[in-house]
């Protein structure tokens, strides 16, 4: 399958999909202009990726920052792996976040809530 | 024209900006254009001036997001006031204001008067929420919505209010028969 490698910009996070290798990431910071010009490619190619998935996905989001328009892409990124779950397939979301960051932790915690998808909380040393 | 090249009222003027900046606490003022530039340079200004000033982590990534929510949202949602139809990108004035509790961002922009009903029940009814139902509203919100055309989630002043546990300040003025100008105040309280 493709693979996806976004670097990381000012206003746009790093992104890697890549299937072969079990790397499913989004990092940094998300406050484009335009949301749905950065974020729809990400879902599109999920929307592939989960007709013929790994046997265990784990994505990973270490986000610094998001805006309000990019809380609703990163929610259909993740209801692409609430499908794998839903179709019997093993899928969790690894949410790392800054420790002293009880945003980005609350962030995640809401998340996890409106999901049927798993999530493992990891705080990261400052 | 006097022999300094100076009208002595725009003096004036200057004098007075500066004084008003100083009796209401400003540390930032502009008026114009918000592109995406624009909010990132002052949104990475503000972040880093609190740096300097050794705030706290937490107030700094608060202030940081709420410039930047304000910011996009007069990008975005700005009307005309001759045709009160949608301008892009929008413009208005944005001010920074810091005292001994509080950091303030203000903004005003033009808005149509169609849009006032909505925008002062959102913001009413969010004024009247704790903090547990406002994370309720924030979850389903995020669920339920879908992005608007312009790429808002409707979930800014939620997110807002939430995350500052602050009431939002607002209020509008005609401007004339077709628009407002709608004034948005968010306190940041300082630990």
């Amino acid at each position: 399958m493709e693979i996806i490698n976004i670097k990381a910009t000012d206003e746009t996070p790093e992104v890697t999909l890549n299937a072969a290798n079990h790397t499913f990431l989004i990092a940094g910071r998300s406050l484009p202009e335009d949301v749905t010009a950065f974020y729809d490619p990400i879902v599109s190619w999920l929307s592939v990726y989960i007709q013929e998935p790994n046997d265990i996905t784990e994505f990973v989001f270490r986000m610094d920052y998001f805006n309000t328009a990019s809380s609703k892409m990163i929610l259909d990124v993740i209801l692409k792996l609430e499908h794998l779950v839903e179709s019997g397939h093993n899928a969790v979301v690894k949410w790392c976040y800054r420790e002293d960051d009880e945003d980005m932790e609350e962030a995640g915690e809401e998340y996890a809530d409106i999901v049927e998808v798993p999530f493992r909380m990891i705080p990261i040393e400052v | 024209m006097e022999e300094n090249q100076i009208d002595p009222k725009f003096t004036k003027f200057a004098y007075e900006f500066h004084t008003t900046m100083v009796d209401r606490k400003l540390m930032l003022a502009y008026e114009g254009e918000i592109n995406q530039q624009l909010t990132k340079t002052f949104a990475s200004m503000a972040k880093n001036t609190l740096e300097k000033d050794e705030e706290d982590n937490s107030v700094r990534r608060k202030v940081f997001h709420v410039m930047v929510e304000c910011l996009q949202n007069i990008g975005k949602h700005t009307d005309d006031p001759d045709s009160g139809t949608g301008i892009s990108p929008g413009s208005g004035i944005f001010l920074v204001g810091k005292t001994k509790d509080h950091y303030a961002i203000t903004t005003g922009n033009i808005v149509s008067k169609t849009r006032i009903h909505e925008i002062r029940t959102l913001l009413t009814g969010i004024n009247k929420l704790d903090p547990d139902d406002l994370k309720t509203l924030y979850k389903k919100q995020l669920r339920e919505s879908r992005l608007s055309e312009k790429g808002g989630a409707g979930l800014g002043f939620i997110d807002i209010a939430k995350k500052t546990g602050q009431k939002i300040g607002f209020d509008f003025i005609e401007v004339n028969e077709k628009v407002d100008f709608f004034l948005l105040k968010i306190r940041i309280k300082r630990n």
